[in-house]
């Protein structure tokens, strides 16, 4: 008996969490020294992050971006949860396709098609100025308005799958006792369904906001190089201009960020378990 | 059903965002049978010059194949390491298993450039900065994650008494393993195998950290295609996988359609 423990802890269990630490967590220690050593000891990455005013703009910009981005996302993604919940079947299979698709689908090869009818000789510039329309390109992509596009874009899918799984599980009969007691649609919607599809719409809000906070690809590709997104400047720090203790200093802020995140939506849901 | 059937406005929006998610997909295709060498509409002028490139240049070839072994190196890895990992934990019920599970599940919780910068760490580290081995590592720290959710998704939904029952008639834990628990989860192992390949295949944050001039997968060479001079060869790439992807997705709907229709 004490053989198969060992068995079973050794062979089985052990394996994946060493490699994990050997390749994983401290590699994560050693970016986390970077920052702190790179390019001499001492605090002057983070001296820097605090005082430089380039970064403070990135850092806004990264807020603004991301906020805008997940509360587009988060609505198309509800809409489309709607509907794969209470749409005629046909639709649903349609919605379905529609969301799974893109979610399979490379992201370079998602920014690429956005690049394709966004450009300023792209499909939707070419539509419009043969419609009359307007009379010059508009500029829809190396700008912010492209890299929102794009991340939304990305995002959607993700957003869908916490919804659904809420909404599914709403008991229909609520909805047909606050019928049966004399609310309106507009009212059942707005008093009863939504709160109750809540919890959804906040996890999606939390994988939104957490996933765009660390972007590269995208704005790389759509921002053309303009638009800086936090994640997307710890990037040029490293492959440009190889400032790899400031990057490592704003990985570990990022991180910082993220994890205080992580932890609020887990007590968040902890404690709407205890509401309930 | 009926109190929550959606109005005419809601389902012009639901049709506008069905749109919006295809639209940069479908537009791929028709600048793929483009004549001209660079990205433009074919005007007329279909040509299949930038498919024939795809299959005879030698440095796409090439990528495609970097890109398959790693996938399936990384598939491979990735599932054997997953599976025993949560065979494991299932079998001794520690106290310790949600402290294992926060670690291994660790790098899908970071963001990605992150655990770029950090996998760049470990392979230089490790001296295996730009090599097939270093690239497999990297993709299967990111990967694994993927995988243990999916298997611990279908091993909680299996019995624990199959498992007793085994023991109890003198199976060794590799018999039980073996004969007993791998057959009952086969569909999760087969979709974490699956979920890896894809991820590793894909994959791009982390691989231009690990990776630089010896080691070039399909989507490295999409990434600097893009950022220079656009290549249509792009186009026709990404309207194979986009097709392959479709298609997979179609036969998987209809085969769930069809098994509802059979028990129904």
């Amino acid at each position: 008996m004490v053989h198969r423990r060992a068995v079973e802890w050794l062979v089985f269990v052990a394996p994946l969490p060493l490699a994990i630490i050997v390749a994983y967590v401290f590699p994560l220690l050693g970016v986390l020294r970077w920052s702190f050593t790179d390019p001499t000891r001492g605090l002057q990455n983070y001296d820097r992050i605090m005082v430089d005013d380039n970064i403070h703009a990135i850092a806004w910009r990264t807020l603004d971006l991301c906020l805008t981005t997940t509360v587009a996302a988060v609505l198309i993604a509800y809409l489309l949860a709607y509907h794969w919940t209470f749409g005629p079947p046909w639709r649903r299979r349609f919605v379905e396709l529609c969301v799974l698709i893109p979610f399979w689908i490379s992201v370079l090869i998602r920014a690429f098609g956005w690049l394709i009818v966004l450009r300023p000789k792209g499909l939707l510039n070419e539509w419009l100025l043969a419609g009359g329309l307007i009379s010059e390109p508009l500029a829809l992509v190396r700008n912010d308005l492209g890299v929102v596009i794009g991340m939304v874009h990305f995002m959607v899918p993700f957003a869908v799958f916490p919804i659904l799984a809420v909404m599914r599980q709403i008991d229909p009969r609520i909805m047909s006792a606050a019928r049966g007691l004399g609310a309106g649609p507009v009212r059942r919607f707005l008093e009863i369904f939504l709160p109750l599809s809540l919890p959804g719409v906040i996890g999606s809000v939390f994988i939104v906001f957490v996933f765009t906070l660390g972007f590269f690809i995208t704005p790389a590709i759509l921002g053309g190089g303009r638009v800086v997104m936090i994640a997307e400047y710890i990037f040029t720090q490293m492959s440009q201009t190889a400032k790899w203790g400031l990057g490592a200093a704003l990985a570990v802020s990022l991180l910082l960020v993220v994890s205080i995140m992580i932890g609020a939506l887990l007590k968040l849901v902890r404690i709407e378990q205890f509401a309930r | 059903m009926r109190d929550q059937r959606p109005g005419i406005l809601s389902t012009v929006a639901v049709y506008a965002a069905m749109v919006f998610l295809v639209l940069p997909l479908v537009a791929v295709i028709p600048v793929s049978f483009t004549s001209k060498r660079f990205l433009s509409m074919p005007g007329g002028q279909w040509s299949l010059q930038h498919y024939g490139e795809m299959v005879s240049n030698s440095e796409w070839l090439q990528s495609i194949q970097t890109s398959l072994l790693i996938a399936f190196l990384t598939a491979l890895v990735s599932t054997v390491l997953a599976t025993l990992f949560c065979v494991g934990v299932w079998y001794v019920r520690s106290r310790l298993t949600g402290v294992l599970l926060g670690l291994v599940l660790m790098p899908m919780a970071v963001p990605p450039i992150i655990s770029a910068l950090t996998l760049y760490f470990f392979v230089t580290s490790a001296d295996v900065y730009d090599t097939l081995i270093g690239a497999v590592i990297a993709h299967v720290a990111m990967s694994v994650p993927y995988a243990v959710v999916t298997i611990m998704v279908s091993l909680s939904q299996i019995d624990r008494r199959i498992e007793m029952a085994a023991r109890n008639l003198g199976a060794s834990v590799w018999q039980t393993t073996f004969w007993v628990i791998l057959p009952n989860i086969r569909f999760g192992v087969i979709s974490a195998a699956f979920l890896s390949f894809i991820l590793s295949w894909e994959e791009i944050s982390v691989t231009l950290f690990v990776t630089s001039v010896d080691i070039i997968t399909l989507p490295r060479k999409v990434w600097s295609g893009l950022r220079d001079n656009i290549d249509p060869v792009i186009a026709s790439i990404s309207v194979v996988l986009i097709a392959v992807t479709t298609v997979a997705i179609v036969l998987k709907l209809v085969a769930e359609a069809r098994q509802s229709l059979r028990e129904a």
